[in-house]
Protein backbone atom coordinates (compact mmCIF):
# COMPACT_ATOMS: atom_id res chain seq x y z
CA UNK A 1 0.00 0.00 0.00
CA UNK A 2 1.41 3.62 -0.74
CA UNK A 3 -0.23 6.17 1.08
CA UNK A 4 0.59 9.40 1.07
CA UNK A 5 -0.50 12.86 3.19
CA UNK A 6 -0.38 16.21 1.94
CA UNK A 7 -1.38 18.59 4.23
CA UNK A 8 -1.56 23.01 3.60
CA UNK A 9 -1.16 24.76 6.48
CA UNK A 10 -3.30 27.83 6.14
CA UNK A 11 -3.71 30.66 7.72
CA UNK A 12 -6.41 29.60 9.44
CA UNK A 13 -6.94 25.95 9.22
CA UNK A 14 -4.35 23.35 8.42
CA UNK A 15 -6.29 21.20 5.81
CA UNK A 16 -5.20 17.30 5.17
CA UNK A 17 -5.95 15.12 2.09
CA UNK A 18 -4.70 11.31 2.34
CA UNK A 19 -4.13 9.70 -1.25
CA UNK A 20 -4.10 5.77 -2.05
CA UNK A 21 -1.73 6.54 -4.75
CA UNK A 22 -1.58 2.59 -6.28
CA UNK A 23 -5.67 2.92 -6.30
CA UNK A 24 -5.73 7.22 -7.26
CA UNK A 25 -8.13 7.32 -4.88
CA UNK A 26 -8.95 10.38 -1.73
CA UNK A 27 -9.14 8.28 1.20
CA UNK A 28 -10.28 11.02 3.22
CA UNK A 29 -9.55 14.60 3.89
CA UNK A 30 -10.14 16.77 7.23
CA UNK A 31 -8.92 19.85 9.18
CA UNK A 32 -7.70 21.23 11.97
CA UNK A 33 -6.83 24.83 13.62
CA UNK A 34 -3.11 26.45 12.65
CA UNK A 35 -1.68 26.30 15.78
CA UNK A 36 1.29 28.29 14.08
CA UNK A 37 2.04 30.32 17.26
CA UNK A 38 2.14 27.94 19.87
CA UNK A 39 3.02 24.37 18.15
CA UNK A 40 2.04 23.65 14.96
CA UNK A 41 1.93 20.05 15.53
CA UNK A 42 -1.20 20.92 17.70
CA UNK A 43 -3.50 21.66 15.03
CA UNK A 44 -2.13 18.85 12.43
CA UNK A 45 -3.05 16.37 15.09
CA UNK A 46 -6.50 17.46 15.44
CA UNK A 47 -6.38 17.25 12.04
CA UNK A 48 -5.02 13.62 11.65
CA UNK A 49 -7.35 12.59 14.39
CA UNK A 50 -10.35 13.96 12.41
CA UNK A 51 -9.26 11.59 9.80
CA UNK A 52 -8.31 8.53 11.23
CA UNK A 53 -11.68 8.77 12.54
CA UNK A 54 -13.01 8.31 8.75
CA UNK A 55 -10.74 6.20 7.60
CA UNK A 56 -9.04 3.97 10.18
CA UNK A 57 -5.54 4.63 10.89
CA UNK A 58 -3.37 4.42 8.45
CA UNK A 59 0.16 4.21 7.66
CA UNK A 60 1.60 6.89 5.21
CA UNK A 61 5.13 6.27 3.05
CA UNK A 62 5.46 9.91 2.74
CA UNK A 63 4.14 13.43 3.96
CA UNK A 64 4.25 16.73 1.94
CA UNK A 65 3.13 20.01 3.13
CA UNK A 66 2.67 23.52 1.91
CA UNK A 67 2.28 26.82 3.75
CA UNK A 68 0.64 29.96 3.86
CA UNK A 69 0.46 30.42 7.48
CA UNK A 70 1.47 33.20 9.57
CA UNK A 71 0.70 35.30 6.91
CA UNK A 72 2.13 33.57 4.12
CA UNK A 73 5.70 34.36 2.12
CA UNK A 74 5.45 37.88 2.44
CA UNK A 75 7.73 39.78 -0.11
CA UNK A 76 9.23 43.33 -1.31
CA UNK A 77 10.29 43.52 -5.01
CA UNK A 78 12.13 46.31 -5.90
CA UNK A 79 12.94 46.86 -9.84
CA UNK A 80 13.94 50.24 -11.68
CA UNK A 81 11.20 51.47 -14.14
CA UNK A 82 7.85 50.34 -12.10
CA UNK A 83 6.21 48.80 -15.73
CA UNK A 84 9.32 47.00 -16.36
CA UNK A 85 11.59 45.26 -14.35
CA UNK A 86 9.88 46.25 -10.93
CA UNK A 87 6.59 45.02 -12.56
CA UNK A 88 8.70 41.53 -13.80
CA UNK A 89 9.63 41.40 -10.03
CA UNK A 90 6.85 41.86 -8.61
CA UNK A 91 5.05 39.04 -10.88
CA UNK A 92 8.13 36.56 -10.30
CA UNK A 93 7.09 36.62 -6.36
CA UNK A 94 3.65 36.34 -7.39
CA UNK A 95 4.21 32.73 -9.30
CA UNK A 96 5.92 31.98 -6.39
CA UNK A 97 3.38 32.06 -4.48
CA UNK A 98 4.45 35.00 -2.06
CA UNK A 99 2.09 37.62 -0.19
CA UNK A 100 3.38 40.96 -2.15
CA UNK A 101 3.89 43.69 0.68
CA UNK A 102 5.09 46.38 -1.29
CA UNK A 103 6.54 46.78 -4.71
CA UNK A 104 9.42 49.99 -5.36
CA UNK A 105 10.67 51.40 -8.03
CA UNK A 106 13.22 53.68 -8.96
CA UNK A 107 16.22 54.89 -6.58
CA UNK A 108 14.98 53.64 -3.03
CA UNK A 109 14.71 56.70 -0.37
CA UNK A 110 15.31 56.89 3.04
CA UNK A 111 11.25 56.84 3.77
CA UNK A 112 11.32 53.68 1.39
CA UNK A 113 13.79 51.94 3.97
CA UNK A 114 11.96 53.09 6.91
CA UNK A 115 8.82 51.54 5.35
CA UNK A 116 9.94 48.35 3.78
CA UNK A 117 11.70 47.88 7.49
CA UNK A 118 7.67 48.13 8.62
CA UNK A 119 6.35 45.82 6.49
CA UNK A 120 8.67 43.44 7.50
CA UNK A 121 9.08 41.31 4.71
CA UNK A 122 11.25 37.73 4.63
CA UNK A 123 12.14 37.96 1.81
CA UNK A 124 13.13 41.02 -0.88
CA UNK A 125 13.73 40.72 -4.79
CA UNK A 126 16.25 42.91 -6.31
CA UNK A 127 15.90 43.44 -9.95
CA UNK A 128 16.60 46.72 -12.42
CA UNK A 129 17.89 46.94 -15.48
CA UNK A 130 18.41 45.01 -18.49
CA UNK A 131 21.53 43.12 -18.92
CA UNK A 132 24.04 45.50 -20.15
CA UNK A 133 21.34 48.15 -19.15
CA UNK A 134 21.14 50.70 -16.25
CA UNK A 135 23.82 49.82 -13.64
CA UNK A 136 22.97 52.52 -10.97
CA UNK A 137 19.93 52.21 -9.49
CA UNK A 138 20.76 48.90 -8.24
CA UNK A 139 23.50 49.36 -6.89
CA UNK A 140 22.20 52.52 -5.42
CA UNK A 141 19.17 50.12 -4.27
CA UNK A 142 21.72 47.50 -2.86
CA UNK A 143 23.26 50.13 -0.90
CA UNK A 144 20.45 51.59 0.83
CA UNK A 145 19.02 48.16 1.59
CA UNK A 146 22.23 47.44 3.87
CA UNK A 147 20.97 50.39 6.07
CA UNK A 148 17.55 48.21 6.93
CA UNK A 149 19.10 47.65 10.12
CA UNK A 150 17.62 43.95 9.81
CA UNK A 151 19.15 40.75 8.46
CA UNK A 152 16.81 39.79 5.06
CA UNK A 153 17.31 37.08 2.89
CA UNK A 154 17.80 39.03 -0.23
CA UNK A 155 17.61 37.73 -3.95
CA UNK A 156 19.10 39.68 -6.88
CA UNK A 157 17.97 39.42 -10.29
CA UNK A 158 18.88 42.36 -12.39
CA UNK A 159 21.72 43.73 -14.44
CA UNK A 160 23.99 40.66 -15.04
CA UNK A 161 26.80 42.82 -15.50
CA UNK A 162 26.88 44.41 -11.94
CA UNK A 163 25.41 41.45 -9.94
CA UNK A 164 28.73 40.58 -8.43
CA UNK A 165 29.23 43.54 -7.02
CA UNK A 166 25.46 44.35 -5.94
CA UNK A 167 26.17 40.82 -4.29
CA UNK A 168 29.15 41.47 -2.41
CA UNK A 169 27.30 45.15 -0.99
CA UNK A 170 24.26 43.15 0.38
CA UNK A 171 26.99 40.85 1.91
CA UNK A 172 28.17 43.47 4.23
CA UNK A 173 25.14 43.79 6.04
CA UNK A 174 22.61 40.31 5.10
CA UNK A 175 23.95 36.81 5.98
CA UNK A 176 21.74 35.09 3.03
CA UNK A 177 22.36 37.29 -0.66
CA UNK A 178 21.63 34.63 -3.66
CA UNK A 179 21.76 36.26 -6.94
CA UNK A 180 20.00 34.29 -10.39
CA UNK A 181 19.25 34.99 -13.45
CA UNK A 182 17.81 38.79 -14.56
CA UNK A 183 13.95 38.87 -14.12
CA UNK A 184 14.05 41.06 -17.69
CA UNK A 185 17.22 40.33 -19.67
CA UNK A 186 16.17 42.11 -22.52
CA UNK A 187 13.62 45.18 -22.34
CA UNK A 188 10.35 43.54 -22.70
CA UNK A 189 11.64 39.64 -21.95
CA UNK A 190 9.99 38.24 -19.47
CA UNK A 191 12.59 35.31 -17.73
CA UNK A 192 10.95 34.87 -14.44
CA UNK A 193 11.04 30.74 -13.99
CA UNK A 194 15.15 31.24 -12.14
CA UNK A 195 13.70 33.89 -9.30
CA UNK A 196 10.91 31.71 -8.61
CA UNK A 197 12.80 28.58 -8.17
CA UNK A 198 15.30 30.65 -6.26
CA UNK A 199 12.48 32.29 -3.96
CA UNK A 200 11.15 28.67 -3.31
CA UNK A 201 14.75 27.20 -2.49
CA UNK A 202 15.21 30.20 0.20
CA UNK A 203 11.72 29.47 1.71
CA UNK A 204 12.83 25.76 2.15
CA UNK A 205 16.08 26.57 3.96
CA UNK A 206 15.02 29.56 5.68
CA UNK A 207 11.10 31.10 6.22
CA UNK A 208 10.28 27.48 6.94
CA UNK A 209 12.86 27.20 10.02
CA UNK A 210 11.10 30.92 10.65
CA UNK A 211 7.65 30.13 10.80
CA UNK A 212 7.99 27.65 13.12
CA UNK A 213 6.63 25.09 10.10
CA UNK A 214 9.90 23.21 11.06
CA UNK A 215 8.23 21.64 14.57
CA UNK A 216 6.47 19.55 12.14
CA UNK A 217 9.62 18.14 10.63
CA UNK A 218 9.89 14.52 12.17
CA UNK A 219 6.12 13.65 11.26
CA UNK A 220 6.37 15.92 7.79
CA UNK A 221 9.04 14.88 5.20
CA UNK A 222 9.01 18.32 3.49
CA UNK A 223 7.31 21.55 3.88
CA UNK A 224 8.17 22.35 -0.01
CA UNK A 225 6.32 25.55 -1.24
CA UNK A 226 3.84 27.98 0.01
CA UNK A 227 0.23 27.04 -0.62
CA UNK A 228 -0.33 29.56 -3.65
CA UNK A 229 2.87 27.67 -5.53
CA UNK A 230 1.11 24.63 -4.98
CA UNK A 231 -1.72 25.18 -6.85
CA UNK A 232 -0.48 27.01 -9.38
CA UNK A 233 1.86 23.87 -10.02
CA UNK A 234 -1.63 21.95 -10.03
CA UNK A 235 -3.03 24.03 -12.00
CA UNK A 236 -0.23 23.57 -14.60
CA UNK A 237 -0.28 20.02 -14.28
CA UNK A 238 -3.98 20.01 -15.28
CA UNK A 239 -4.11 22.06 -18.08
CA UNK A 240 -1.03 20.42 -19.47
CA UNK A 241 -0.94 17.31 -18.79
CA UNK A 242 1.94 14.86 -18.54
CA UNK A 243 3.68 12.80 -21.16
CA UNK A 244 1.52 9.52 -20.44
CA UNK A 245 -2.02 11.77 -19.04
CA UNK A 246 -3.41 14.42 -21.68
CA UNK A 247 -4.24 17.81 -20.07
CA UNK A 248 -7.23 19.86 -20.05
CA UNK A 249 -5.36 22.56 -21.94
CA UNK A 250 -5.61 26.42 -21.41
CA UNK A 251 -7.77 26.85 -18.29
CA UNK A 252 -8.40 29.58 -15.35
CA UNK A 253 -8.34 29.34 -11.55
CA UNK A 254 -10.49 31.08 -9.71
CA UNK A 255 -9.41 31.28 -5.88
CA UNK A 256 -11.90 33.06 -3.53
CA UNK A 257 -11.54 33.86 0.63
CA UNK A 258 -12.55 35.70 2.98
CA UNK A 259 -9.77 38.49 2.11
CA UNK A 260 -8.09 38.15 -0.76
CA UNK A 261 -9.26 36.43 -4.37
CA UNK A 262 -6.15 34.71 -6.52
CA UNK A 263 -6.58 34.18 -10.04
CA UNK A 264 -4.83 31.79 -12.34
CA UNK A 265 -4.35 31.25 -15.55
CA UNK A 266 -1.86 28.41 -17.70
CA UNK A 267 -2.50 29.98 -20.99
CA UNK A 268 0.17 32.01 -23.63
CA UNK A 269 -3.16 34.71 -23.89
CA UNK A 270 -1.67 35.40 -27.63
CA UNK A 271 -4.13 37.73 -29.42
CA UNK A 272 -7.37 35.94 -31.21
CA UNK A 273 -8.81 38.41 -33.06
CA UNK A 274 -7.03 39.61 -36.16
CA UNK A 275 -5.43 42.68 -36.94
CA UNK A 276 -4.22 42.91 -33.52
CA UNK A 277 -0.74 44.19 -32.06
CA UNK A 278 0.68 43.25 -28.63
CA UNK A 279 2.25 45.65 -26.72
CA UNK A 280 3.70 45.88 -22.92
CA UNK A 281 5.50 43.27 -21.39
CA UNK A 282 5.16 39.73 -21.84
CA UNK A 283 2.87 37.56 -19.80
CA UNK A 284 4.24 34.76 -17.80
CA UNK A 285 2.49 31.15 -19.35
CA UNK A 286 1.63 30.76 -15.72
CA UNK A 287 0.26 33.52 -14.35
CA UNK A 288 -0.90 34.58 -10.81
CA UNK A 289 -2.86 37.24 -9.59
CA UNK A 290 -4.06 38.03 -6.26
CA UNK A 291 -6.67 41.39 -5.40
CA UNK A 292 -5.95 42.38 -1.56
CA UNK A 293 -9.39 44.02 -2.19
CA UNK A 294 -11.55 41.37 -3.01
CA UNK A 295 -13.05 39.35 -0.32
CA UNK A 296 -15.85 37.66 0.87
CA UNK A 297 -15.74 39.38 4.84
CA UNK A 298 -12.27 40.75 5.50
CA UNK A 299 -12.25 42.70 2.60
CA UNK A 300 -16.64 43.11 2.36
CA UNK A 301 -16.74 46.12 2.41
CA UNK A 302 -13.59 47.17 -0.02
CA UNK A 303 -15.04 45.01 -2.48
CA UNK A 304 -18.58 46.65 -2.05
CA UNK A 305 -16.67 49.80 -2.84
CA UNK A 306 -14.68 47.97 -6.12
CA UNK A 307 -17.87 46.78 -7.50
CA UNK A 308 -20.44 49.02 -6.36
CA UNK A 309 -23.54 48.47 -4.85
CA UNK A 310 -25.17 48.67 -8.29
CA UNK A 311 -23.76 45.47 -9.86
CA UNK A 312 -23.62 43.29 -6.92
CA UNK A 313 -27.66 44.22 -6.36
CA UNK A 314 -28.35 43.89 -10.39
CA UNK A 315 -26.32 39.94 -10.06
CA UNK A 316 -28.45 39.43 -7.01
CA UNK A 317 -32.13 40.68 -8.32
CA UNK A 318 -32.47 42.97 -4.87
CA UNK A 319 -32.38 46.41 -3.73
CA UNK A 320 -28.57 48.19 -3.43
CA UNK A 321 -30.03 48.81 0.28
CA UNK A 322 -30.12 45.34 0.82
CA UNK A 323 -26.44 44.46 -0.41
CA UNK A 324 -25.36 47.29 1.80
CA UNK A 325 -26.85 46.11 5.05
CA UNK A 326 -25.60 42.65 4.65
CA UNK A 327 -22.02 44.05 3.60
CA UNK A 328 -22.15 46.08 6.81
CA UNK A 329 -23.62 42.66 8.66
CA UNK A 330 -20.40 40.10 7.62
CA UNK A 331 -17.88 42.74 7.92
CA UNK A 332 -18.80 42.68 11.62
CA UNK A 333 -19.21 39.35 12.01
CA UNK A 334 -16.81 37.54 9.66
CA UNK A 335 -18.55 33.94 10.82
CA UNK A 336 -22.05 35.27 9.46
CA UNK A 337 -23.47 33.13 7.03
CA UNK A 338 -26.50 34.65 5.42
CA UNK A 339 -29.95 33.58 6.87
CA UNK A 340 -32.70 34.04 4.35
CA UNK A 341 -33.06 34.00 0.50
CA UNK A 342 -32.12 37.50 -0.06
CA UNK A 343 -29.07 37.20 2.07
CA UNK A 344 -28.20 33.87 -0.29
CA UNK A 345 -28.66 36.16 -3.48
CA UNK A 346 -26.49 38.49 -1.84
CA UNK A 347 -23.61 35.81 -1.03
CA UNK A 348 -23.62 34.83 -4.33
CA UNK A 349 -23.70 37.98 -5.98
CA UNK A 350 -21.12 38.89 -3.70
CA UNK A 351 -18.88 36.13 -4.89
CA UNK A 352 -19.66 36.60 -8.37
CA UNK A 353 -18.82 40.36 -7.96
CA UNK A 354 -14.85 39.12 -6.32
CA UNK A 355 -15.01 36.24 -9.55
CA UNK A 356 -15.55 39.03 -12.25
CA UNK A 357 -13.18 41.79 -10.94
CA UNK A 358 -10.45 39.91 -10.28
CA UNK A 359 -11.07 38.26 -13.48
CA UNK A 360 -11.22 41.24 -15.32
CA UNK A 361 -8.08 42.68 -13.27
CA UNK A 362 -5.96 39.38 -14.53
CA UNK A 363 -6.83 38.91 -18.42
CA UNK A 364 -5.61 41.36 -20.88
CA UNK A 365 -7.56 44.61 -22.31
CA UNK A 366 -8.07 45.90 -26.24
CA UNK A 367 -7.80 48.96 -26.57
CA UNK A 368 -9.21 50.39 -30.37
CA UNK A 369 -6.99 52.73 -31.88
CA UNK A 370 -8.15 55.25 -34.46
CA UNK A 371 -5.80 55.48 -36.70
CA UNK A 372 -6.25 57.23 -41.24
CA UNK A 373 -6.35 54.11 -41.76
CA UNK A 374 -8.92 53.13 -40.15
CA UNK A 375 -9.34 51.54 -36.50
CA UNK A 376 -6.74 49.37 -35.23
CA UNK A 377 -5.94 47.55 -32.28
CA UNK A 378 -3.75 47.38 -29.87
CA UNK A 379 -3.92 44.09 -26.74
CA UNK A 380 -2.22 44.48 -23.29
CA UNK A 381 -2.05 41.35 -21.18
CA UNK A 382 -3.41 37.88 -22.17
CA UNK A 383 -6.14 37.39 -24.41
CA UNK A 384 -8.05 34.41 -22.13
CA UNK A 385 -11.39 34.54 -24.75
CA UNK A 386 -10.70 31.25 -26.03
CA UNK A 387 -10.23 29.55 -22.37
CA UNK A 388 -12.73 26.90 -22.42
CA UNK A 389 -12.49 25.49 -18.75
CA UNK A 390 -12.85 27.32 -15.26
CA UNK A 391 -12.23 25.86 -12.31
CA UNK A 392 -12.96 26.94 -8.78
CA UNK A 393 -11.14 26.29 -5.88
CA UNK A 394 -11.07 27.58 -2.20
CA UNK A 395 -13.02 27.64 1.51
CA UNK A 396 -15.85 30.20 -0.38
CA UNK A 397 -16.66 28.16 -3.35
CA UNK A 398 -15.69 24.58 -2.58
CA UNK A 399 -17.96 24.59 0.39
CA UNK A 400 -21.02 26.71 -1.26
CA UNK A 401 -24.28 25.22 -2.62
CA UNK A 402 -24.00 26.96 -5.67
CA UNK A 403 -20.87 27.29 -6.95
CA UNK A 404 -21.35 28.03 -10.77
CA UNK A 405 -23.45 30.66 -10.23
CA UNK A 406 -20.04 32.05 -8.45
CA UNK A 407 -17.86 31.31 -11.42
CA UNK A 408 -20.16 32.79 -13.83
CA UNK A 409 -18.55 35.72 -12.78
CA UNK A 410 -15.41 34.55 -14.96
CA UNK A 411 -17.30 34.69 -18.28
CA UNK A 412 -17.38 37.75 -20.72
CA UNK A 413 -19.83 40.23 -20.50
CA UNK A 414 -21.11 42.16 -23.57
CA UNK A 415 -21.43 45.13 -21.22
CA UNK A 416 -17.41 44.89 -20.73
CA UNK A 417 -16.53 44.01 -24.60
CA UNK A 418 -12.59 45.30 -24.25
CA UNK A 419 -11.64 42.85 -21.12
CA UNK A 420 -10.70 39.52 -22.91
CA UNK A 421 -12.26 37.11 -20.53
CA UNK A 422 -13.34 33.79 -21.67
CA UNK A 423 -16.29 33.73 -24.00
CA UNK A 424 -17.95 30.40 -23.32
CA UNK A 425 -15.79 28.28 -20.90
CA UNK A 426 -16.96 25.21 -18.40
CA UNK A 427 -17.14 25.63 -14.82
CA UNK A 428 -15.48 23.37 -12.78
CA UNK A 429 -15.80 22.48 -9.13
CA UNK A 430 -13.04 21.03 -6.75
CA UNK A 431 -15.29 19.66 -4.92
CA UNK A 432 -12.73 18.01 -2.61
CA UNK A 433 -10.64 20.88 -2.29
CA UNK A 434 -7.52 18.68 -3.16
CA UNK A 435 -6.16 21.73 -5.71
CA UNK A 436 -2.76 22.32 -2.99
CA UNK A 437 -2.60 18.76 -2.50
CA UNK A 438 -2.02 18.02 -6.03
CA UNK A 439 0.08 20.18 -6.84
CA UNK A 440 2.01 18.59 -4.04
CA UNK A 441 1.42 15.17 -5.33
CA UNK A 442 2.63 16.67 -8.69
CA UNK A 443 5.97 16.74 -7.17
CA UNK A 444 6.73 12.85 -6.82
CA UNK A 445 3.79 11.30 -8.87
CA UNK A 446 2.61 13.69 -11.71
CA UNK A 447 0.84 11.33 -13.60
CA UNK A 448 -0.97 10.17 -10.73
CA UNK A 449 -1.67 13.91 -9.96
CA UNK A 450 -3.12 14.49 -13.45
CA UNK A 451 -5.28 11.59 -13.55
CA UNK A 452 -6.49 12.34 -9.55
CA UNK A 453 -7.68 15.94 -10.27
CA UNK A 454 -9.48 14.75 -13.53
CA UNK A 455 -11.06 12.40 -11.69
CA UNK A 456 -12.14 15.04 -8.39
CA UNK A 457 -12.14 17.91 -10.40
CA UNK A 458 -15.62 17.85 -12.11
CA UNK A 459 -18.31 20.10 -13.37
CA UNK A 460 -20.31 22.18 -11.34
CA UNK B 1 24.35 38.69 -25.32
CA UNK B 2 26.00 41.17 -26.43
CA UNK B 3 26.40 43.60 -24.01
CA UNK B 4 28.96 46.22 -24.83
CA UNK B 5 27.24 47.30 -28.27
CA UNK B 6 26.04 50.88 -27.75
CA UNK B 7 21.95 50.84 -27.17
CA UNK B 8 19.78 52.58 -29.12
CA UNK B 9 16.10 52.63 -28.61
CA UNK B 10 13.85 52.65 -32.09
CA UNK B 11 10.29 52.95 -32.72
CA UNK B 12 7.58 54.24 -34.74
CA UNK B 13 5.74 57.37 -32.41
CA UNK B 14 1.68 57.50 -31.90
CA UNK B 15 -0.66 55.75 -33.59
CA UNK B 16 0.85 55.24 -36.61
CA UNK B 17 1.53 51.90 -37.60
CA UNK B 18 3.78 51.76 -40.48
CA UNK B 19 6.05 48.74 -40.01
CA UNK B 20 8.18 48.31 -42.96
CA UNK B 21 10.41 51.27 -42.63
CA UNK B 22 10.78 50.59 -38.49
CA UNK B 23 11.94 46.87 -40.06
CA UNK B 24 14.74 48.26 -42.13
CA UNK B 25 15.94 50.49 -39.97
CA UNK B 26 16.13 47.80 -37.58
CA UNK B 27 18.56 45.99 -39.70
CA UNK B 28 20.50 49.07 -40.82
CA UNK B 29 21.37 49.91 -37.37
CA UNK B 30 22.16 46.52 -35.94
CA UNK B 31 24.40 46.30 -38.98
CA UNK B 32 26.19 48.94 -37.87
CA UNK B 33 27.08 47.50 -34.52
CA UNK B 34 24.47 48.85 -32.37
CA UNK B 35 22.09 46.54 -30.37
CA UNK B 36 18.70 48.22 -31.37
CA UNK B 37 16.20 47.92 -28.57
CA UNK B 38 13.22 47.88 -31.42
CA UNK B 39 9.73 48.94 -29.92
CA UNK B 40 7.91 48.39 -33.26
CA UNK B 41 4.82 50.53 -33.92
CA UNK B 42 2.30 52.72 -32.01
CA UNK B 43 5.02 53.60 -29.60
CA UNK B 44 3.51 55.88 -26.82
CA UNK B 45 6.22 58.21 -25.82
CA UNK B 46 6.70 56.87 -22.06
CA UNK B 47 7.28 53.17 -23.56
CA UNK B 48 10.58 55.45 -24.99
CA UNK B 49 11.08 56.86 -21.73
CA UNK B 50 11.27 54.08 -20.02
CA UNK B 51 13.21 51.47 -22.60
CA UNK B 52 15.65 54.28 -22.07
CA UNK B 53 15.49 54.33 -18.70
CA UNK B 54 15.99 50.43 -18.35
CA UNK B 55 18.44 49.74 -21.01
CA UNK B 56 20.61 52.06 -20.45
CA UNK B 57 20.44 53.78 -23.89
CA UNK B 58 22.46 56.48 -25.65
CA UNK B 59 19.66 57.98 -28.22
CA UNK B 60 16.28 57.66 -29.09
CA UNK B 61 15.02 57.33 -32.63
CA UNK B 62 11.87 58.54 -33.46
CA UNK B 63 9.81 57.34 -36.60
CA UNK B 64 6.50 58.53 -37.64
CA UNK B 65 5.32 58.46 -41.20
CA UNK B 66 1.60 59.19 -41.08
CA UNK B 67 1.61 63.15 -41.14
CA UNK B 68 0.85 63.85 -36.89
CA UNK B 69 4.57 63.61 -36.11
CA UNK B 70 4.09 67.35 -34.65
CA UNK B 71 1.49 66.45 -32.07
CA UNK B 72 2.89 62.76 -31.77
CA UNK B 73 6.60 64.36 -30.84
CA UNK B 74 6.06 67.64 -29.11
CA UNK B 75 7.14 66.82 -25.27
CA UNK B 76 9.20 64.24 -26.10
CA UNK B 77 12.29 65.98 -24.70
CA UNK B 78 10.48 67.41 -21.69
CA UNK B 79 9.67 63.59 -20.65
CA UNK B 80 13.56 62.29 -20.92
CA UNK B 81 14.14 65.15 -18.75
CA UNK B 82 11.50 65.18 -16.02
CA UNK B 83 12.42 60.82 -16.55
CA UNK B 84 16.32 61.82 -15.70
CA UNK B 85 17.60 60.77 -19.29
CA UNK B 86 18.20 64.89 -19.65
CA UNK B 87 19.59 65.28 -22.89
CA UNK B 88 20.15 61.96 -24.01
CA UNK B 89 20.43 62.18 -27.93
CA UNK B 90 17.31 62.56 -29.70
CA UNK B 91 16.33 61.52 -33.35
CA UNK B 92 13.16 62.20 -35.55
CA UNK B 93 12.44 61.58 -38.97
CA UNK B 94 10.08 60.52 -41.27
CA UNK B 95 6.65 61.91 -42.73
CA UNK B 96 6.68 64.47 -40.23
CA UNK B 97 3.82 66.75 -41.61
CA UNK B 98 0.83 66.42 -44.29
CA UNK B 99 1.40 68.30 -47.61
CA UNK B 100 4.26 70.11 -48.90
CA UNK B 101 5.46 72.23 -46.75
CA UNK B 102 9.09 73.88 -46.60
CA UNK B 103 11.28 71.48 -44.82
CA UNK B 104 13.63 73.85 -43.00
CA UNK B 105 10.49 75.35 -41.48
CA UNK B 106 9.75 71.82 -40.39
CA UNK B 107 13.18 71.00 -39.23
CA UNK B 108 13.52 74.27 -37.52
CA UNK B 109 10.12 73.14 -35.54
CA UNK B 110 11.17 69.98 -34.07
CA UNK B 111 15.00 71.17 -33.52
CA UNK B 112 12.93 73.80 -30.88
CA UNK B 113 11.02 70.50 -29.90
CA UNK B 114 14.23 69.52 -28.31
CA UNK B 115 15.44 67.18 -30.98
CA UNK B 116 19.24 66.76 -31.80
CA UNK B 117 18.83 65.68 -35.44
CA UNK B 118 15.44 65.99 -38.08
CA UNK B 119 15.30 63.82 -41.19
CA UNK B 120 13.51 64.63 -44.24
CA UNK B 121 11.84 61.78 -46.79
CA UNK B 122 14.58 60.06 -49.05
CA UNK B 123 17.63 60.47 -46.48
CA UNK B 124 19.00 56.86 -46.42
CA UNK B 125 20.13 55.09 -42.80
CA UNK B 126 23.73 55.16 -43.88
CA UNK B 127 23.66 58.92 -43.18
CA UNK B 128 21.75 58.68 -40.25
CA UNK B 129 24.23 55.72 -38.80
CA UNK B 130 27.03 58.33 -39.91
CA UNK B 131 25.35 60.70 -37.71
CA UNK B 132 25.10 58.95 -34.50
CA UNK B 133 28.62 57.51 -34.54
CA UNK B 134 29.92 61.60 -34.57
CA UNK B 135 27.09 62.38 -32.19
CA UNK B 136 28.31 59.77 -29.56
CA UNK B 137 31.98 60.14 -30.33
CA UNK B 138 32.47 56.70 -32.07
Amino acid sequence: MNHILLIDFGSTYTKITAVDVDNEIVLGTARGITTVETDIMNGLNQAIDALFLKTGKLAFSKVLGCSSAAGGLKMVAVGLVPELTAEAAKRAALGAGAKIMGVYGNELNEYEIQEIAQLQPEIILLAGGTNGGNKEVILHNARMLTTLGKDIPVIVAGNKSVAPQVVRTLLEAMTEVVHTENVMPKLNELNIEPARETIRSVFLRRIVEAKGLNKANQFVDDVVMPTPAAVLKAAELLSKGTEYESGLGDLIVVDIGGATTDVYSIAKGDPTKTNVALRGLPEPFAKRTVEGDLGMRYSATALFKAAGARRIADYAHVSAEDVEAYVEKVEANIEYLPQNEIEKKVEIAMGKACTSLAVERHVGQLETIFTCFGSAFVQKGKDLSDVKTVVGTGGVIVHHEQPKEILKGAAYSESTPEMLKPECPKYLIDEEYIMASMGLLGEVYPDVAVRMMKKYIVRG
Amino acid sequence: MENNKVKVVLGVIGADCHAVGNKILNYAFTSAGFEVVNLGVLVPQEEFVNAAIETDAKAILVASLYGHGEIDCRGLRERCRESGLGDILLYVGGNLVVGKTDFTEVHNKFIEMGYDRVYEPGILPDQVVIDLKNDLGL
